[in-house]
């Protein structure tokens, strides 16, 4: 058992030894890592590389971590472009500042998720708003046409201005301009056809026929920052996943609270308990038998983004979100403004662990009932997982 | 031929830049950096964007003068040019 950890400043291996885990930089000393993952059919190791100089770059590993180098880079298409907002200009006349979304030519700003479906198929979420997928192992990467011509974000752009509007927005997380981003990728292991991506801030979209059409899922999704709560756009999720032996059972930590599909994302319901502190946080993990039992790392409202009362603790359901425990042994209940993204925290089998933007890394061993601290000066953590 | 000096930075990603100064032949600095990718496979992509622009913590300078087209490198470069190619210091 191992944990593979991207952070601010490189790639670290928690590894069990002798009985203790312990943590270790594996590559990419003082390179931000915003994701690492096995490859479950090569067990080729993928880094998602953000150079704050040189750009993002996919890196892997063909030697489980001893040697890294540069993969198969993704790049968008000449012609992709995508609708943004235009920058205010206090020079602007007054004709222009009627001017809706403009098109922006798409260049890659940050390498977010990786996911893999069947053998050789890899998956990338980047910002902005792309989804890049290889059949071969990634040797090649291409761009989601079907999904980056969705008419939810104004059509075809590559040969005309398209309708002119986007129901996708931006997300602060991209690295330069203010633009979606596909930050989960969900593929459904009996059929790797299906998939669902999620999107800050438009929302969740599913294909059933490996990526050629695609369909919004937000029924049942509420936020609480549009004049309409109910609308079919403009949802925040902030991670997706779904159970690996009951894909049917879908979870969602959204700006907005918590959500649960029992429906494979067709239909959502809220279960968030904002008495408990169930409400806002970044991640969520599903159990990998049970759909019904989901963790999350709550934080303290969009407005503050800290733990609730400098208290960490995890939250636990196993009735698909009609009721919450609150996990706190072993983690700190004083002083802890810790804030976990929406990759660093997994699980598998019942082990779970989970990272902090202050470098903390928290393991279990019992399905969250107890926790070890097992790093405490890692560079800010960015993603976990088991691998 | 000019010269083209790059940042130790970069010989950590691409080790076929050490030993540098590269010289290639080139009348603008995009030339230049066509000829340094030939010697380092991926090196444009590490100092531009996919639309070939010169990415925003990148700084060229062909002498002491940094370029001006940052979008096309279509700076002159003459025979006895030297060209530094380094991260910009974006202020801390």
């Amino acid at each position: 058992m191992r944990a593979l950890v991207g952070t601010r400043k490189g790639t670290f291996f928690i590894e069990k030894q002798g009985g203790r885990w312990t943590p270790r930089l594996a590559g990419h000393a003082g390179v931000g890592v915003n994701f690492v993952a096995r490859d479950p059919h090569t067990g080729t190791l993928w880094a998602a590389l953000g150079h704050g100089h040189w750009g993002a770059k996919l890196s892997r590993s063909l030697d489980d971590g001893a040697s890294w180098s540069d993969a198969s880079q993704i790049k968008y298409p000449a012609g992709a472009r995508y609708l943004a907002p235009p920058d205010p200009d206090p020079n602007a006349d007054e004709e222009s500042m009627k001017k809706g979304p403009t098109l922006r030519d798409a260049t890659l700003l940050k390498l977010w998720v990786i996911a893999f479906g069947g053998p050789g198929q890899i998956h990338v979420g980047t910002i902005p708003g792309g989804l890049f997928s290889s059949h071969d192992g990634g040797e090649h990467f291409e761009l989601n046409l079907a999904l980056w011509n969705h008419e939810s974000r104004g059509g075809d752009l590559f040969s005309g201005p398209g309708s002119g509007v986007t129901h996708w927005f931006g997300t602060p997380a991209s690295e330069g301009e203010f633009a979606a981003g596909i930050h989960s990728i969900s593929v459904d292991p009996r059929d790797p056809a299906c998939m669902l991506v999620a999107v800050s801030t438009a929302g969740v979209l599913a294909t059933r026929d490996g990526g050629k059409t695609w369909r919004g899922q937000n029924q049942g999704m509420l936020n609480d920052y549009l004049p309409d709560p109910a609308a079919e756009w403009g949802h925040d999720p902030h991670f997706v996943t779904h159970c690996a032996a009951e894909p049917e059972h879908v979870w969602q930590q959204n700006h907005s609270g918590v959500f649960y599909s029992p429906d494979g994302a067709r239909t959502w319901r809220k279960v968030s308990r904002p008495e408990q502190g169930v409400h806002f946080g970044f991640p969520v993990a599903v159990d990998e038998q049970d759909g019904k039992t989901a963790w999350l790392v709550p934080g303290k409202s969009d407005m503050q983004r800290t733990t609730i009362d400098g208290k960490l603790f995890v939250a636990r359901t196993r009735d698909a979100g009609e009721s919450w425990e609150d996990l706190r042994n072993g983690l700190p209940q004083e002083n802890a403004y810790d804030v976990v993204y929406r990759h660093a925290l997994a699980n598998s089998a019942r082990c779970l662990a989970f990272g902090t933007t202050t470098g903390n890394l928290y393991l279990s061993e019992d399905a969250g009932d107890s926790w070890l601290s097992v790093a405490s000066n890692l560079p800010p953590i960015y993603s976990v997982r088991f691998g | 031929m000019a010269t083209v000096e790059t940042t130790k930075h970069l010989h950590e990603f691409l080790p076929a830049l050490r030993g540098d100064p590269l010289t290639v032949k080139a009348s603008t600095v995009a030339e230049a950096v066509r000829e340094v990718e030939r010697i380092a496979p991926g090196f444009t992509y590490y100092i531009c964007d996919e639309r070939g622009c010169l990415r925003t913590h990148v700084n060229i300078f062909v002498g002491q003068e940094r370029i001006l087209d940052r979008t096309r490198l279509s700076d002159p470069v003459g025979d006895d040019s030297r060209i530094l190619i380094m991260q910009a210091l974006s202020g801390g």
